[in-house]
């Protein structure tokens, strides 16, 4: 199954918890302190996280599988894959992916960014090898990270209600729609070489969740999985939209 | 350059006469501390082979000596803590700061060991020379990869700097536990926030003996 046919599976999912979860809930829910406190941490989370019984069960779900399923592969892929390769994937993916990233750059009204990042794949394709290595940024052209969710950021969108998705894990209303815009525009999804698609869509999904494993203990020691996850989710798209410059104040 | 330069003699001809430890800086600007602070801790890990592997005794040790002279940790611990701080008697709050010490200890104790080569990249400072609360950004620098984004809240007290958040990624720490420790103080109040904490701290330490 590719990516995107994971995604439209995932979409459908997600469509049937939301109507569940406005059936189940209705806005507020939880207990304890008084809702319209700005000190009142609770009460900020609660605006954020309208949905919270629902995504609870979504991210239940999604720990399940990863100790079943994804961080065992995860685990797998770490020990015995070489650095070397896992360098060369890394690269590859990076690199697919700079054309897009300028796109988003040029939407969000920084066109330096994206001539830099069409730089970069210009670069990395050719005296990179297809990619494999990473000379660019070895001349100064260091890679962005830009996707459609912080671009629609960027425009003003507001995130609406944070939402765990199936398997991808925590997300927006905002980050959902742009994620599927990045999946619908991912040049490894325009490729018509089907096993290679899935491959590198595998690999990348693997990869990235290899990359986290460093995290787990983090995840271990929290009082409160969940809530750590989230407000450290929220956080990081934020800084990301601001390019790690957010304003002190909300 | 000059300016730095200024400030290391500041520190050099200060240094000796100050009354204080001598990891706390006085008067030094923000930023060299981080720079100072994180470069020193960094070396020390890279040259340490049990603080690698995540030796939690020793990594005790090692936080009380290098970390906690540079940090206001009682302020730290009240933010995260929130409102119940106030209501708190002094002896629950020395109990809520010793186990949030070794709630942090714990979690970040494995992620030592990803220390290699790294070096500690500060960003210029954007701040007035009489603020007395400041942002320092800084950047740890891999050989391959990205640069991962490390800001710093610091406040300067008695003419001394002294660091009261930290921000991987844009992730503030106190923000990540504000949330978590309010539910407990909600559900089962201080006191059950401050068990909480130290049963995880008992399981562990037992989990470590046996």
């Amino acid at each position: 199954m590719s990516l995107v046919g994971v995604w439209r599976r995932a979409g459908l999912a997600l469509a049937v918890l939301l109507l569940a979860a406005c059936a189940a809930t209705g806005p507020g829910g939880g207990t304890g302190a008084d809702p319209d406190d700005p000190d009142d941490p609770l009460a900020v989370a609660r605006r954020a996280d309208p949905l919270e019984p629902v995504n609870r069960r979504v991210a239940a779900f999604n720990d399940a599988l990863d100790d079943v399923l994804v961080r065992p592969l995860a685990r797998t892929y770490d020990r015995y894959t070489p650095e070397v390769l896992r360098l060369i994937v890394n690269n590859v993916l990076s690199n697919l992916l700079d054309p897009y990233i300028a796109v988003n750059n040029l939407l969000q009204g920084k066109p330096a960014q994206a001539a830099s990042d069409v730089g970069r794949f210009l670069f990395n394709s050719t005296f990179g090898f297809f990619g494999f290595g990473d000379p660019a940024s070895d001349i100064g052209l260091v890679k962005n990270r830009e996707d459609f969710g912080q671009t629609l950021g960027v425009w003003g969108v507001p995130p609406g209600p944070y939402l765990v998705l199936p398997v991808f894990g925590p997300s927006n209303v905002r980050d959902t729609v742009g994620f599927g815009v990045d999946v619908w525009a991912a040049l490894v999804n325009r490729f018509e070489n089907v096993p290679l698609r899935n491959t590198l869509g595998g690999l990348q999904f693997v990869e990235q969740r290899a990359r986290l494993l460093p995290t787990q203990s983090l995840l271990e020691e929290a009082l409160d999985r969940y809530a750590l996850v989230r407000d450290s989710y929220l956080q990081r798209r934020r800084n990301l939209i601001f390019d790690g410059n957010p304003p002190e104040d909300d | 350059m000059v300016r730095r330069l200024l400030a290391l003699l500041t520190v050099a001809c200060i240094g000796p006469w100050a009354p204080l430890p001598a990891l706390a800086q006085p008067a030094g600007a923000p930023d060299e501390l981080i720079r100072t602070l994180s470069t020193d801790i960094l070396e020390r890990i890279k040259a340490d082979e049990a603080l690698k592997a995540g030796d939690i005794q020793k990594l005790s040790r090692f936080v009380d000596d290098v970390v906690m002279p540079n940090v206001n940790f009682e302020r730290m611990t009240s933010l995260a803590v929130g409102r119940g701080w106030r209501t708190a008697t002094p002896e629950q709050q020395k109990q809520l700061m010793t186990e949030f010490r070794s709630l942090l200890i714990r979690t970040y104790a494995g992620a030592l060991s990803a220390v290699k080569d790294q070096t500690v990249r500060v960003r210029p400072l954007r701040a007035a020379p009489d603020d007395t609360e400041v942002v320092v950004r800084s950047e740890i620098v891999q050989p391959r990869g990205e640069p991962i984004q490390l800001d710093y809240r610091l406040e300067k007290a008695n003419s001394a700097w002294r660091i009261y958040d930290l921000n991987v990624l844009g992730v503030w720490l106190v923000e990540t536990y504000r949330n978590q420790f309010a539910q407990e103080i909600n559900a089962r109040g201080i006191d059950g926030l401050i068990r909480s904490l130290a049963e995880r701290n008992r399981r562990f330490a037992q989990a470590a003996g046996s």
